[in-house]
């Protein structure tokens, strides 16, 4: 009883002063929140007229009737997937200047994965019947739909990565050290678990014999291979913020390695663009119509042409850069090189993979799709919410891991090991 | 004497039966919708009755000015399929008189593959219930095709969807 | 057994379902009853016939406030012994899209914003009947049909092998034993999943709340077939299951003036489609996806 009131006074404490850590900050970091606020809120209310109106409010239709939500889905669940997958190996590989920011990246990969189904759940056209998809409560299409094994993997993904730096941050609190005959298991499993993700949300697509361009084998194996450029870009963009804003020791070593990781990855996304490229083109059956309509255009509609190439463009300069080791133990082209991998993989991995199994349609029509306003708003909406959510759960882990927000018993001695 | 009156018998029954399934060959009912007819015109023998038959192929001046005949008239004329003294009959090519509700006899006698496609319900329009006791209804051959002038006119088509760029209107 | 097993799973799921409304409605929707029983409504193969006649009632008095107009719905079952199949005659198309508007006044569907056809006409020129691509929807003439083309109706084609089926990831769709591939319109959840499947684009969907005129309703609907649909669900052909339970041509094959739809039971030696799969060639669009679909195209000339 007495141990149960103690725990729940503690909690309280801590919860009292996780409040007081996400509430004070320097300025930057008030202008930072504010904003992503403010674009949460507009979001809302843009996403509120689409819940009224129905989906027609999008520009969204009966021929291409997945847009930018799935697009940006697509690309988080990427995103989500390589997080875990650069980071976990540390664990096992021991490379100690990664080590640190295991739980960092676990906690981004839970946010991203919290965005994916958040964009999930905007496209629905009914979210209140939204149980309809729960296990044995509503009816869920188990084995047969990938979409039923997706909401398991991405919700078995998302309790992994929060039960996983929840337990390391509590025993940090408590500067217990974590019991990794219990943990290390866990953590092992996220790995192909994380490859499980991102397979079966390529398999979603994958099994579609109506959709030429993405019933290719080689679908799952692209999939994998962009989300391992593009998730361990954002990670060394955000690792340099932290690096920054909070004590975290993070050696340019550590940034470098990943950005060779992304090399060869993104070696692998070119190879495979090749193949894929060069089947459709050497063939050149009907079924390159939707290829032919992403590169060159097609009957005059040429909407993402422009895009494909500029992300094109960026993934063979990001390339060079991460392969040359001179630009990429620089930070200054490092950064530029992961922001051509973030950008690039997002309009070959969003719009320009999901727009185009759409063009030309099962009955040949071509019709072309630029999000409106409000889709526009709504994306902007989830992504701010994902980095908001991502910046407070920073702003509690970090102090935890650094050992400066710890248990009140050893808060004393915090006080007076500090210099006044 | 009793094996000639046995025979005798025998074979008028055979007659008999040889008369009687001749007739009944083409005894089919099918639930034909009236015939197209113009307004006021049948019966045919209220005016043909008292008239005089003139068996000469000619173009029509005074009557049925509006009947254009555009089918086999080279070879064909009116008189060909409608019965010279009863004109509230068609005549097949032996010379068999039938009802306007059975026309589909007569056409079938050139249109054969039409005919036997028509009697399985597979060419020409049926409506109603195709199973069951309920109402149903077929399309005599005159309902789509007028038996003077066959070949269908051109229709208005309706209109097209609206794409789906028309956000006015559209998806 | 089987009552057992669903009053458990009943309770964990209204147990758990009320708990959920209880948070969640006043964030998704006004708290209104009318919701919450819609919210907790059942898959319809999952009712008792007594629940499903309460949900019949619910409906008629809904749509009865909506339109005015009392409907008949009926959920009549498969009949026994039948599998629907149809005919399309392609050398007799003329494209006048008389069937496409017949089965949106039968079949009750949205007229503007958004407007929904179950049957789509593609022109396409002659010499060239698969490429798809090459086909053109918005043709508008002054009359039809146009030389030097060939019209080709494409609807949901009832496959055996539905991919729309396999991927709907709550069941909403299934196939009935008649052969009818049905969608319960309250279970869907608009993900859209079965619309990327599809590789005849037979399914359609409400992107807003249907606009139906009131004096333009047919009243004698199937709760699987042609009642009022609402807003983000999917729908599609049901060869007017409201129609053919009980023996009626669907309205398209009544509204050609040209006699090129034919429908009958595939399980029938005497109906009308085997006669046409007997006698005639007959072929079905992209059989190489191995659909098994029921609809039979032919030609004569």
């Amino acid at each position: 009883m007495e141990k149960l009131r103690e725990l729940w006074n503690e909690t309280w404490h801590f919860y009292k002063r996780t409040l007081i850590l996400v509430a004070t900050g320097s300025k930057l970091y008030y202008a930072w929140c504010f904003s992503l606020l403010a674009i949460i809120i507009a979001g809302f209310l843009f996403y509120m007229r689409q819940h009224d109106a129905g989906l027609i409010a999008t520009n969204m239709n009966d021929q291409v009737s997945w847009g930018l939500y799935i697009a940006n889905f697509t690309y988080l669940v990427g995103a989500a997937a390589a997080a875990v997958l650069l980071v976990v190996p540390s664990y096992v590989y021991h490379f100690k200047p990664i080590k640190e920011i295991v739980v960092l990246g676990e906690l981004f990969a839970a946010s991203s994965v919290m965005m994916a189904v958040l964009f999930v759940m905007v496209d629905l056209g009914r979210l209140d019947r939204f149980w309809h998809m729960l296990p044995f409560i509503g009816s869920m299409n188990f084995p047969e739909s990938l979409l039923a094994w997706d909401v398991i993997a991405l919700n078995g993904y998302l309790i992994l990565n929060i039960f996983i730096p929840v337990y390391l941050l509590v025993k940090f609190y408590y500067r217990k050290k974590p019991n990794w005959k219990f943990i290390l298991p866990f953590i092992l499993l996220s790995v192909p678990w994380a490859v499980g993700i991102h397979t079966v949300t390529a398999f979603l697509y994958n099994g579609l014999p109506a959709r030429p361009f993405w019933n290719a084998s080689i679908l799952a194996p692209r999939f994998l291979a962009s989300a391992f450029c593009s998730g361990p870009a954002i990670i060394i963009i955000i690792f340099q913020i932290i690096r920054k804003v909070s004590d975290i020791k993070l050696e340019d070593e550590a940034l470098f390695k990943v950005a060779e990781l992304i090399a060869y990855a993104m070696f692998l996304n070119l190879f495979l663009l090749g193949s894929e490229l060069f089947k459709e083109y050497y063939s050149n059956s009907i079924h390159m119509a939707p290829v032919e309509y992403l590169f060159q255009g097609l009957h005059g509609h040429n909407l993402l042409v422009p895009w494909i190439w500029a992300a094109m463009t960026m993934n063979v300069i990001a390339f060079i850069i991460f392969l040359v080791p001179q630009t990429r133990k620089r930070l200054t082209t490092l950064n530029l090189g992961c922001i051509f991998v973030i950008i690039g993989v997002w309009i070959e991995k969003g719009p320009g993979f999901v727009i185009p199994g759409f063009v030309p349609d099962p009955l040949g029509e071509i019709h072309e799709y630029l999000p409106n306003l409000l889709e526009l708003m709504v994306s902007f909406g989830i992504w701010a919410l994902g980095l908001l959510v991502f910046t407070l759960l920073m702003k509690v882990a970090i102090p935890i891991e650094t050992g400066e927000f710890t248990h009140t018993e050893f808060q004393k001695e915090l006080m007076a090991s500090r210099p006044h | 004497m009793k094996k000639k009156i046995k025979a005798i018998a025998l074979g008028i029954f055979l007659l008999g039966f040889c008369f009687t399934s001749s007739a009944n060959g083409a005894a089919e009912e099918f639930p034909v919708a009236p015939p197209p007819m113009t307004e006021g015109m049948f019966p045919c023998s209220n005016c043909h009755a008292s008239m005089e038959t003139n068996r000469k192929k000619r173009e029509l001046k005074e009557e049925h000015t509006q009947v254009k005949l555009h089918h086999a008239e080279t070879m064909r004329w009116c008189l060909d399929c409608h019965d010279v003294k009863n004109r509230d009959n068609l005549r097949l090519y032996n010379g068999e008189l039938i009802k306007f509700t059975e026309s589909y006899k007569l056409c079938g006698e050139c249109h054969g593959p039409q005919y036997r496609d028509w009697r399985a319900g597979i060419h020409g329009k049926r409506t109603g219930y195709f199973m069951g006791s309920g109402k149903r209804t077929y399309f005599l051959c005159a309902h789509c095709h007028d038996p003077h002038e066959p070949k269908f006119k051109p229709l208005k088509p309706e209109p097209p969807p609206f794409p789906p760029t028309d956000r006015k209107h559209g998806n | 057994m089987e009552t057992k097993r669903y009053t458990r799973r009943e309770f964990i799921r209204n147990a758990s379902l009320t708990a959920l409304a209880g948070v969640s409605l006043p964030l998704l929707s006004s708290c209104a009853k009318e919701e919450t029983e819609d919210f907790l409504q059942k898959h319809f193969r999952e009712m008792t016939a007594e629940e499903k006649k309460q949900v019949i009632a619910k409906l008629e008095q809904r749509y009865l406030q909506k339109f005015g107009r009392k409907l008949q719905i009926s959920t009549k079952e498969a009949v026994p012994d039948t599998l629907w199949g149809y005919g399309l005659e392609l050398s007799r198309c003329i494209g006048c899209r008389r069937c496409v508007y017949a089965c949106v006044k039968e079949n009750n569907q949205s007229r503007h914003d958004p407007q929904l056809q179950w049957i789509r006409v593609l022109r396409l020129k002659r010499g060239n009947l698969i490429n798809l691509e090459n086909s053109d929807h918005y043709y508008n003439p002054d009359t039809v049909p146009e030389k030097g083309f060939i019209y080709l109706p494409v609807q949901c084609q009832q496959c055996q092998n539905p991919p729309c089926v396999k991927v709907c990831p709550v069941h909403a769709t299934w196939q009935e034993p008649d052969g009818i591939v049905a969608v319960d319109y309250n279970w869907c959840i608009g993900c859209r999943y079965c619309i990327a499947a599809c590789p005849y684009k037979g399914r359609v969907f409400n992107w807003a709340e249907p606009n139906i005129p009131k004096e333009e309703i047919n009243p004698s609907v199937h709760y699987l077939g042609n009642r009022p649909r609402m807003k983000c669900a999917v729908e599609k052909c049901t060869f007017c299951i409201q129609r053919v339970r009980d023996g009626r041509y669907p309205a398209c094959v009544e509204a050609c003036p040209t006699g090129t739809r034919k429908f009958g039971n595939l399980l029938d030696p005497n109906s009308e489609i085997r006669y046409i799969i007997d006698r005639k060639r007959v072929f079905r669009l992209k059989e190489d996806l191995n659909t098994e679909s029921k609809f039979y195209y032919f030609f004569e000339a």
